[in-house]
Formats: structure tokens, sequence, C-alpha cells
């Protein structure tokens, strides 16, 4: 099963536990998260269903560029870390 | 006696307390977030805190009367944009840059203004929000603009105490609007404003007014005044009609405006030096106050700095109490100060806040 891994930072917000998944798409992984936590959605994603610009999500080490549709896939092997993305100040 | 207040700043939302006669900083929440709007809801002593997380979008917490903890509630959204829409705009919230309390014969009702320009209403303290498709749909949106953003906001809602389904917001940049039927329908109600900044055949356009902030008077609700980017007005009939105010000294460009809640023809000022310097003249922090409708000014400087003094007072950043007398003023440079005496003279609260977005009294 794919893991999900969210950045402890989430925790100073909503809950975000470790995921595991047989999701084969990065967007069905996110909901089996939103599921158990349906707050953690709209810390990740916007209204739109979009990544929010400043959290990156990298699967077995490559970043996700595509923001919008979020259907990379998954193997049961994935390792999908969900991050701050660098910005700010 | 007003004993709370409550700064909403750049790195968290700071209480100020009065106990036995002196203010000070008191508990501070979401420490490090930005806090882009307060609110405090008269009707059920409720305080509303407007976040605005740097990764993790915007947010809205409440804390009822009385609970030590504050709760996170829902936060205004856009409903899906529809895939054939051609809207430029980007259908998120980036920020809720107002917050105000529906009319006393609606408990619950509040009402939130965003970036982009989208006015949403809950019935039920937040636990819900609709979009007020009404405006948002109205085909003059295409032509708002942003004033300090690259997207049109709305930063000012007015709620008529006599009639709540009688409510007046302000855009920047995108005029004033106004509803009197609950918000089924709006129209333009920026007449009587000039925009400089535009080419002279548009100047009258009431579309393209950036009004940065308009307030209400509490007990004679007609009278509205305007801190508009170039000038100051005022309207006697809701925003009907608005005239312009050129007696106020030193500058008539500024963000912000108070208004005495039982004396409508008072109203305060933070003056800026012009638009292109967007810091108080000559370096020297100054409130202007009327107390004639706007016929004569009073420049109000004790107790504020008087040298090398750059703070700058944004929208949200000026507030008068229930009492008319306790005035609560704090910059983006993190300057707060207070006055118990309508502004005749201030005390400095801190001169090392972080960058201060919206001040309120509870």
């Amino acid at each position: 099963m794919a893991t999900l891994i969210f950045t402890p930072q989430l925790a100073r917000f909503t809950a975000a536990p470790q995921v595991q998944t047989d999701a084969l798409t990065l967007r069905t992984g996110l909901e089996a998260a939103f599921s158990a936590n349906p707050r953690l959605r709209a810390y990740l994603l916007d209204e739109q269903g979009c990544l929010r610009p400043n959290v990156a999500i990298f699967i077995d080490g490559h970043a996700v560029r595509d923001h919008v549709r979020l259907d990379a896939p998954l193997t049961v092997h994935s390792k999908v870390h969900i991050l701050q993305a660098l910005s700010g100040g | 006696m007003t004993e709370r207040a409550w700064i909403a700043s750049r790195k968290g939302l700071f209480e100020l307390q009065q106990q036995n006669g002196r203010w000070s900083l008191g508990p501070i929440a979401f420490l490090g977030e930005p806090v882009s709007m307060v609110l405090a809801d008269p009707r059920d002593g409720a305080v509303y805190a407007a976040l605005n997380l740097g990764h993790f979008g915007v947010k809205l917490h409440r804390k009822d009367a009385g609970a030590a903890q504050w709760t996170e509630i829902a936060a205004p959204a856009y409903p899906l944009k529809p895939e054939d829409c051609t809207d430029p705009v980007d259908w998120t919230v980036r920020f809720i840059w107002s917050l105000a309390c529906g009319g006393a014969d609606e408990p619950g009702v509040i009402w939130a203004g965003t970036l982009p320009g989208g006015l949403f209403r809950s019935a039920d303290r937040g636990a819900s929000w609709t979009l007020m498709h009404s405006l948002w749909d109205a085909p003059e949106r295409s032509e708002w603009f942003g004033g300090g953003y690259d997207v049109p906001g709305i930063h000012s809602i007015c709620v008529d105490p006599r009639d709540s389904r009688h409510v007046l917001v302000g855009i920047s940049c995108g005029g004033a609007w106004v509803t009197h039927d609950g918000g089924a329908s709006w129209s333009l109600s920026a007449r009587g404003m000039r925009a400089s900044y535009l080419p002279p055949e548009r100047g009258d356009d009431q579309n393209v007014q950036d009004p940065h902030r308009i307030v209400g008077a509490r007990d004679t609700p007609d009278q509205l005044w305007c801190q508009h980017h170039n000038g100051i007005w005022r309207s006697a009939n809701f925003g009907a009609d608005w005239q312009e105010v050129s007696a106020a000294p030193l500058s008539t460009f500024g963000f912000a405006v108070a208004v005495h809640p039982a004396e409508g023809d008072t109203a305060w000022f933070a003056p800026a030096l012009a638009d292109q310097t967007r810091i108080p003249t000559d370096a020297a922090l100054t409130v202007t106050r009327t107390t004639d409708g706007g016929r004569t000014f009073t420049a109000l400087r004790a107790g504020l700095p008087q040298q090398h003094c750059y703070d700058l007072v944004y929208r949200h950043g000026l507030a008068v109490a229930d009492d008319g007398r306790t005035l609560l003023m704090a910059s983006t440079t993190g300057g707060v100060w207070l006055s118990e005496n309508g502004g005749d003279s201030w005390r400095t609260i801190s001169s090392s806040m972080p960058p201060v977005y919206a001040v309120c009294f509870q």
C-alpha cells in the first residue's frame, strides 16, 4: 500500500497522521486521508481542488509538478511526502 | 466601560486589556500566524479571527463568550468554478479582508468580504457560508481592479442598524455597492465620488472608485464616512450620494477612518503624505478629527511620535469604542497607540509589534 507522510507542521492545525492507502493515483490517495480527517482537505487543497501554491508533494523523491489534476500514479510501494514548500519569510 | 480590544497582526492576535484603569497587552492567540481580520460580536460576545496561513490557506476561528479556547469554523470559500467560465479571476479566497455582524434582529448572521472581491454571508455563526452570487455575478465586476493587491477586494461592510436587509459594501477598486433586500439585488452606490487616478472621462465612473474604507455611525446610520484613495467623502443618506470633504489638514490621502458611534458628524482619520509617499506628513504621526461633519478639522499629535516616524495606518488600523472617546490605532510598522479622550492625547502601547492589519474593541 502507498504511504502518505504529512509534514509535522500540519499537526499545529489539524491531525495529519501517516496514511496507508491502496489508491492508484495521488488524488485518490489524498481523498483517503481527507476521509479520515475532512478538515485536512482545506489545508492542502483550495476550493477549486487544486494543491495550495505553498504545499509541495513528492512521490518517491520526485516533485509533483501538476497541482491541478493530481493524477500522478501511485504504486503499492510509493512513499508520498506532503511538505511545506519553501516560501515566504 | 471598555475593557478589552484586539490587535490582529502579521504574527498573531493580541489581546489588549484594561485592568484598574491601565491598558496592557494580554494573551496572544495564533502566535506567529498572520491574522488578517478580527471581529467582536456584541450580540453574543463571540470573537472571530481570520487567519491567512502562509502554506495552508485561509482559516476562520471563533471564541465564544466565556470560552477559553478558539474553535476552527468554516471559512468562506468559492463554489467550484465552472469549466466554461471565462472569468480571469481565480475563485480562491486569498484572505478575509472584512468581517461584520448582521443586525441585532438576525442573531448568528456574519458577513465576510474577501480578496478576490467576494461577499459571503453566514447565518449560523460561521458554521457555513454562502457566496453572494447576486454581487459576484454582477457584470460590472469584470471592471473592478486591485487597489494595493492584484485583485479587487471587499474591505468594508456597513449593515444599517434600522434595517438588516440594507447593507453597503466598499470595494478596492469597485466603488460602493448597496442592497436593500438582504442581498437579492445590488446596485452601485458611489455617486459623487471622483477618481483622480484615471483618465478624466472615467473619473466619475462609480464602478472604478477606490474607497479605502467606509464606516457608519451607530446611532445616526444615514451618516457614512469614506477615506477614499484621493480624498475624504461623506454621505448623509447611507451612500445614496457622497460629498467630498476637502478641509482636512496635512493630506486627504490615507486608509483609515473611524466614526463616533453616537455623533455621526465626528470622525477621525490617519492621513499619509500622498499615494506616492506613504508616510506621515513630515514623518510626524497625526490623527485628524472633525466634529462638525467635515467643515473643520483638528490635527491631534499629543503623545504620537513627531520625529522620524514612518508608520502607516491601514484600513482597519483605527477604531473607536462604544463610548466615543476611547480610540485605538496601530500601524504597519508595529506602533500601537491608545487615546481615552477622543484623540486629544495618546499613549504608546507598543512601538515594536508586528505589522498590524486590524484593531477592534470588544
